[in-house]
């Protein structure tokens, strides 16, 4: 798992690679945690992430959590198919706007 | 996270093989997530060693085995915390060394791995009907789950009991059928796609049969003559009793069943709707003595199982064995269960299968005061909880009316099913039993009020309700027992030929039967619960009992809903009626009088002519009035409603009970109405024209509205 993360005007953004999942989450969270600070806009590019574990989806749901303290919101760019059916499935989905493009999420509100 | 490192006890005291560990914690019971690693804590009495096995998920052979040692255990309880442990992929389990003395109790195996009795979740079937590997040395495995679920303000509804229509449902079975055009089919994602329906037609509970972890294959065959593979289907047979089932999650085989099982509650609740489990704790998967051991049996079979004299198994459930329910730590061990359900999962209430079982001493003999279900009703996590009886059991014990309720639980009323049924297909000298039923059976529950029994006319045991009309006798051939199984007293009629015909009289004599069955259900005191599918006719071809059977006979056919769409309709109509009307929804029994001066009282009884009811052996004709100012018991106000039932295959004339000045009769339902629609929408009741000569149609219900 390696994580990219770009601070733009419009929002956080971090670009995953690889597998989310107990081994990983714990280094993804840190990455994560702390470059949100008091922004009220993320946005996790997923295109490149093969496999989210149960462990996974609760890192991607205690970003959302923060956001969520400063009304901010969560975005998820990237999701494949098998990635948003698991999502469904396990109604994490429903806390996060997902978008198929970059430019689509930085643009949304 | 600074001061938790302070602790000493989240640090390693042993290794071995490279694992780190130190003493545990004794409480709670199973694996528990700790910083730094996982407190496994297990109880047994009689065992002399014990060890935890742990694997990677899904490979052969354990990663390591560390033995508890003998400072580890306190009581009869092993505790241990194990560091650094994958607790996504881990499975553990333990294995027991002692005594294997039969004539005793005891059948220690050292050979066996066993799963945790307080695993969170069981890997081994994590996709529905997945060939097993049958030569696995553990194949129930415990695994660890999540506890962290965003429930956001979600909580049980605590729906009053009297206001609920339960909806008995089978997980696999509501959307497996390719025409229910749900994407996640067979599974709790695939229920929560079809929650639109279940809104529409108007229920707010569903009971879901069983859901503990479960194992499809077990007793398993080929069925001696079609060769077709029969399995465990219904899944009353429980592995382990604090497990979502894997296979009934889209998500399962990723190990998600649990945040699956989660969310669908959710919705369910956040639409209205309820969530009941069946729960048996009368049995376990691992049969008699000739069973598998897979957790219980090697852990501490004199506990956990009820035995004769000889250490055999009694077996009042009919299945094998039975839980030796009060003994003290396997009763924990139940409410340790429902309060994690009610807690962790939300679950608004538990029907109990053979639930006489668990007012049985560890010698089989039936308490006065069970200890359990003392224990249950009383207890303050699930104080707020349904809790519902089967009162029966397979070992004859009927308690059908003086099941020990404690002022709360409640039972599945056996007789009212009996009566309707026997009323509805013309026995002689049923009115009684009629009046009784749709009064809430006040002979049955005289102190308890009308929510002691859930009423029902169908369930997952026996007929569903068209069959109930289509057949005289079972035809269970497909089950491949030579039809031995299953009950033969089943009160149903045939209407005139056995199962599918074409004449067009027999088979609107079934459908208008049907909407007798529902309407008298739905206007009975007490609480309705419906069996899925019978508000859109669904068939099981006369079988009896579909428990093995993981095919058509069982999944739902939606195409039923457009086909019967009237059926369909009358059910949902019977629905918003209920809802709409307290008067049918009253918590104490009708006391007979009129204690308000409203010129009636709370229930009048009538026949052909007003006051004149005819309870003789040869009356098939009944019809009560219910008083709208006694609505709730009086606390409410609602319209008058008049019902009147006719089970002779003629028509009757009726008198109408004459209405308060300025009062009308509206028709909401008449089912013997000539041209096919059967009931009016609420408020475009049209007034009934001559209420000295209301025709009642053969075999025939109406329901009037005073207003």
């Amino acid at each position: 798992m390696k994580v990219t993360i770009q601070e733009t005007e419009a929002a956080v953004i971090a670009a995953i690679e690889g597998s989310i999942d107990s081994k990983t989450a714990p280094d993804l969270q840190q990455s994560i945690l702390p470059v949100i600070n008091d922004r009220n806009k993320m946005v996790l590019d997923l295109t490149e992430v093969t496999f989210v574990s149960s462990a996974g989806l609760r890192v991607l749901l205690m970003v959302y959590r923060q956001l969520k303290s400063k009304d901010g919101k969560v975005f998820l760019v990237g999701v494949s198919d098998e990635i948003k059916d698991v999502m469904f499935m396990t109604g994490f989905i429903t806390f996060f706007e997902i978008t198929s493009t970059l430019e689509e999420a930085l643009a949304s509100n | 996270m600074a001061e938790y490192d302070l602790r000493i006890d989240y640090y390693p005291t042993h290794e071995l093989q490279g694992i780190e560990y130190r003493r545990g914690h004794v409480l709670p019971f199973g694996a528990t997530m700790v910083p730094n690693g996982v407190n496994f804590s297990v109880y047994s009495s009689a065992s002399t060693s014990c060890s935890l096995v742990m694997f990677e998920r899904g490979e052969p052979l354990p990663f390591a085995e560390i033995p508890f040692p003998e400072e580890f255990r306190i009581g009869n309880a092993y505790c241990m915390i194990v560091f650094d442990l994958d607790f996504e992929s881990l499975e553990y389990g333990y294995r027991m060394d002692g005594p294997h003395d039969p004539a005793n109790g005891h059948r220690f195996d050292n050979s066996k791995i066993l799963s945790d009795p307080y695993a969170k979740a069981i890997g081994g079937r994590d996709t529905w009907m997945a060939s097993p590997d049958w030569d696995n040395i553990y194949p129930f495995r415990s695994r660890l789950v999540f506890e962290d679920f965003d429930w956001e303000h979600d909580r049980p509804l605590q729906i009053p009991i009297e206001d609920l229509v339960i909806y008995e449902m089978h997980v696999r079975s509501f959307t497996m059928h390719p025409s229910s055009g749900a994407k996640y089919k067979g599974t709790f994602a695939g229920i929560r796609e079809k929650i639109p329906y279940l809104k529409e037609l108007g229920i707010n509970c569903v009971e879901l049969m069983p859901i503990y972890e479960f194992d499809e294959w077990e007793h398993s065959k080929l069925h001696s003559d079609t060769g077709q593979q029969l399995v465990n289907y219904w899944g009353y047979s429980t592995l382990n009793f604090f497990s979502p089932k894997a296979g009934y999650a889209a998500s399962g085989k990723l190990g998600m069943q649990v945040d699956e099982l989660k969310t669908l509650i959710k919705d369910l609740h956040s639409n209205g709707i309820e969530v009941f489990l069946d729960v048996v704790f009368n049995h376990t998967a691992e049969g008699d003595h000739r069973g598998p051991t897979i957790s219980f049996k090697g852990i501490d079979n004199k506990t956990y199982y009820m035995l004769t004299p000889e250490g055999y198994y009694f077996n009042f459930s009919g299945t094998g064995n039975t839980l030796n329910c009060n003994n003290p730590v396997v009763r924990n061990m139940v409410l340790d269960c429902l309060r994690y359900w009610a807690s962790e999962y939300h679950i608004d209430g538990f029907r109990f299968d053979l639930a006489a079982i668990l007012g049985r001493a560890p010698d089989g003999s039936p308490l006065n005061n069970p200890p359990l279900l003392e224990s249950l009703a009383f207890d303050p996590v699930l104080a707020k909880c349904k809790l519902i009886a089967e009162a029966w059991d397979a070992g004859g014990l009927y308690q059908v009316g003086n099941f020990p309720a404690y002022g709360r639980w409640a039972e599945w009323n056996g007789k009212y099913r009996d009566h309707i049924r026997q009323y509805l297909k013309g026995d002689a000298g049923r009115v009684g039993h009629l009046a009784q039923a749709i009064q809430g059976s006040p002979w049955l529950y005289p102190t308890r009020g009308t929510t002691a029994g859930i009423n029902f006319i169908t369930c997952h045991d026996g007929f569903t309700l068209y069959d109930l009309f289509a057949y005289n006798e079972k035809h269970n051939q497909a089950n491949g027992e030579n039809g031995n199984d299953g009950c033969n007293d089943n009160e149903s009629w045939n209407c005139g030929c056995e199962g599918e015909c074409d004449d067009t009289e027999i088979n609107a004599l079934r459908y208008r039967q049907i909407k007798n069955a529902l309407t008298i259900l739905l206007v009975s005191q007490g609480v309705p619960m419906i069996y899925m599918g019978d508000e859109m006719g669904r068939t099981q071809h006369g079988n009896n009992n579909t428990y093995c059977h993981d095919n058509e006979l069982n999944w739902l056919n939606w195409a039923l809903k457009d086909k019967n769409a009237d059926l369909f309709a009358f059910a949902r109509h019977m629905i918003v009626f209920r809802k709409a009307h307290p008067v049918l929804r009253n918590r104490d029994h009708f006391t007979y009088s009129d204690y308000k001066n409203t010129g009636f009282a709370d229930i009048t009884f009538h026949g052909a002519n007003p006051y004149q009811a005819d309870f003789s052996e040869g009356s098939r004709v009944f019809a009560c009035m219910l008083n709208g100012q006694y609505a709730k018991n009086g606390a409410e106000t609602d319209d008058h409603i008049y019902i009147a039932t006719n089970s002779y295959w003629d028509a009757v004339v009726l008198e109408l009970p004459q209405l308060p000045g300025g009062m009308h009769w509206h028709t909401s339902v008449n089912t013997g109405m000539p041209n096919g629609a059967s009931y009016f929408d609420l408020g475009q009741e049209p007034v009934v024209e001559h209420p000295k000569h209301f025709i009642l149609g053969p075999r025939s219900a109406i329901v009037l509205i005073g207003k």
